[in-house]
């Protein structure tokens, strides 16, 4: 078994019009085994920036804690908030740094520039390779199940409503096909003006 | 070096004597993809075949017609492919002859699901799904694992890409995780349209999964054939 | 670290603090996860007034593409650009550092670097790596000698040639070539012979997929064609997916509202008081 399907997770990522939207399965398992149905996968880092961390929950604490150092110093020195572009190429580079023995997260990052917001998503894998894309990203141990709904169910320019349900039901059935993510899921929709954060009703099984 | 522990192999040096192994089995992929309607049923698969990083063709559909109201697909291992169709095919043959009638639907999935698990310390690498129409001439769909466990199911993937199909299709014909939503049952039309969209789908993301797709339909009056083309790379 | 309240500590080079660990979970039998490699075919040729490198576009993790349309063609300097394949992470990262390294060595220096010195930096800082660092690289530029075009292999070898393939899919690209390739070509059939070198890999070549990319290197002009082609068109969906609004079974809904970043300000002069 590998390893990031240790404690199993799942996030997806997308874009639509003027907003972004970033979902998260919220189980924490050993194995089989499943401890607790409230685990954070998503984090919060800026008011427009999200990521996404499944994989070895060790690692994806001590991965946030990291990040959320190195971005209150960056927010200290520069004065102003990050854009995701360069988040992303803060998380690439901490990741990129352990090479040679990484952390076993793949990380999702969803947010809007500060200025234009302009919707952007992106992913990486464990040693740091940015992916920056037009649509979607997916990331965890059901990868193929959503990157199958995703294919099929995204479309441009969606409104924050629309988005939401799009996201939800490409989480939703992909987590339903995999044994160690699931038992409850969030939706966080990134507007300019706010942040919606739903909790899902899903399958407990 | 030593916290590192790399596995260095050396081209000079050898630990000491090696055992090489025959590996019976390769993997040529490929996926297919079965729906039972109210009176018909549609199977379909696309029509590579390929091994490793290449592809050996772009014309081999992996469904096999065995009898009037019953088709089968298989993939996996294509040689395994090849032998089991034919052993189905001398069977079929066999129990035609015998018995004046072709077999049903339902008795071929139980004869291959028996034919499966008689190899079931040296299986037969293939993935297989029958689709036909059962006694009442309602459409049926059978899936199995490669040593012979069988169901009968509404919609089933298999192969490559059946991680990216099948939760589109519990989501589309299932209807799962929709509230208040009208249950339409299944036109043909849609069936159909839903093959070809969730193919697209798998041919963008799955490298074994390509070329084209032949889907069939099968009703009481017969199988029809039709292609549909999907990205080549 | 955490008592460092000012700046972190700029430790440069990797970190190997997680590999005891991560060593004992290998041993515990939990496999590594695989990173995301370029399968990719790429290529690059010198015609008559430069150099044309080409790319395709996917990027994949095991049998599913990660990245549909990634860009393997990196910016090295002004008149370098370097094709990537292998570890995606790796290529990335490694042009990027040798792309900072002559940067400043062209404001040390006051020239348009040489693609020689890039190719020795990309060599010598892949063998020191040992292999381990998985790049495999067609490097290539226009500069004071004219057009140069390299490939480097991941241990730190590399070729000098007047026309090169790497990756998975580099013999489909390299056939092309061994067959139609000549000196001193024209700009547009060496465009077309680069084109169908990385098409033959796009088809052939499962590693390999979506567009063609082009960067044409002449004397005094860099075209960068990104998509040159789209080989691959997603096929056109028949239903439509969309979801009525309210089908998603919500528990717990919070709405947190936004202040709007200040973007600019403007300071008005007020007359002052006499």
């Amino acid at each position: 078994m590998s390893i990031l399907a240790y404690n199993g997770a799942a996030v997806i990522a997308m874009k639509g019009k003027e907003c972004v939207a970033i979902a998260a399965d919220r189980r924490f398992g050993i194995q089989a085994q499943t401890v607790n149905t409230d685990f954070q996968k998503i984090f919060e880092m800026g008011p427009r920036v999200y990521i996404g961390l499944p994989g070895l929950a060790t690692d994806v604490q001590t991965v946030a804690q990291r990040l959320q150092f190195k971005l209150n110093l960056y927010e200290l020195r520069e004065n102003r908030r990050i854009k995701p572009k360069t988040f992303m190429s803060m998380v690439s580079n901490l990741l990129y740094e352990r090479r040679f023995g990484p952390y076993f997260v793949e990380p999702v990052i969803a947010g809007l520039d500060p200025k234009t917001n302009e919707p952007f998503v992106a992913s990486m894998d464990l040693i740091g390779c940015p992916m920056v894309t037009n649509d979607f990203v997916v990331s965890g141990t059901c990868s193929e199940q959503m990157y199958g709904m995703c294919e099929s169910l995204w479309e441009p320019d969606m409104e924050p409503d629309d988005l939401f349900e799009t996201i939800s039901q490409a989480l939703l059935n992909a987590l339903d096909r995999d044994a160690v993510s699931g038992w409850g899921a969030v939706v966080y929709v990134i507007e300019k003006d706010k942040v919606t954060r739903k909790e899902l009703k899903t399958r407990m099984d | 070096m030593d916290i590192l522990q790399i596995n260095q192999t050396s081209d000079y040096k050898k630990a000491g004597p090696l055992q090489a192994h025959f590996n019976p089995y390769s993997y040529n992929g490929g996926t297919v993809l079965a729906i039972a309607g109210e009176n018909f049923s549609v199977i379909a698969s696309d029509t590579r075949l390929s091994e490793g990083f290449s592809i050996h063709t772009r014309e081999n559909p992996k469904t096999y017609k065995l009898t009037d109201t019953t088709v089968l697909g298989a993939c996996g291992f294509h040689g395994d492919v090849l032998t089991l169709t034919k052993v189905l095919d001398a069977r079929l043959k066999i129990y035609e002859q015998d018995h004046h009638k072709q077999m049903t639907t339902g008795a071929v999935a139980a004869m291959l699901s028996t034919m499966l698990y008689h190899r079931r310390f040296f299986p037969y690498y293939v993935y297989n799904i029958v689709a036909g129409l059962d006694d009442e001439g309602k459409g049926c769909v059978y899936s199995f694992d490669p040593v012979g466990s069988y169901e009968r199911e509404a919609y089933r993937a298999g192969g490559s890409a059946s991680a990216m199909l099948q939760p589109l299709l519990d989501n589309q014909i299932g209807f799962k995780n929709q509230q208040g939503v009208t249950r339409i049952p299944l036109s043909r039309e849609k069936a159909v349209n839903l093959v070809k969209d969730v193919f697209i789908s798998a041919a963008e993301r799955d490298i074994y999964t390509g070329d084209s797709i032949l889907i069939n339909v099968i009703t009481k009056d017969g199988v029809t054939d039709e292609r549909f083309p999907l990205r080549r790379d | 670290m955490a008592a460092i309240l000012v700046a972190e500590p700029q430790a440069s080079g990797f970190s190997f603090e997680n590999c005891r660990r991560n060593i004992f979970l290998e041993k515990q039998g939990f496999i590594a996860p695989t990173a995301y490699k370029t399968g990719t075919t790429i290529a690059g040729i010198i015609y008559k007034d430069g150099v044309i490198l080409g790319a395709d576009t996917r990027a994949t993790e095991d049998t599913v593409v990660a990245d549909k349309n990634c860009s393997k063609i990196h910016y090295i300097a002004g008149n370098i650009y370097c094709c990537g394949a292998g570890t995606a992470a790796d290529t990335e990262m490694t042009t990027q550092m040798i792309s900072s390294q002559i940067e400043l060595h062209r404001l040390n220096t006051g020239r348009t670097p040489r693609v020689g010195t890039a190719n020795r930096l990309l060599k010598q800082m892949l063998f020191r790596y040992q292999g381990y660092i998985s790049a495999a690289l067609v490097l290539g530029g226009v500069d004071i000698t004219g057009p140069c075009l390299y490939s480097i292999h991941p241990h730190g070898s590399t070729d000098k040639l007047p026309y090169v393939t790497m990756g998975s899919g580099s013999l489909a690209a390299m056939a092309v070539f061994e067959d139609r390739w000549k000196p001193n070509m024209e700009r547009d059939d060496a465009m077309l012979l680069v084109r169908d070198a990385i098409a033959a890999g796009i088809f052939n070549d499962l590693g390999s997929g979506s567009n063609v990319d082009l960067c044409i290197i002449t004397k005094d002009k860099v075209d960068y064609l990104r998509p040159y082609d789209e080989a691959n068109i997603k096929g056109q969906r028949q239903g439509k997916y969309r979801y009525k609004r309210g089908t998603t079974a919500v528990l717990k809904s919070e709405v947190k509202k936004l202040e709007y970043e200040v973007v600019s300000s403007t300071v008005v002069a007020e007359p002052m008081e006499t």
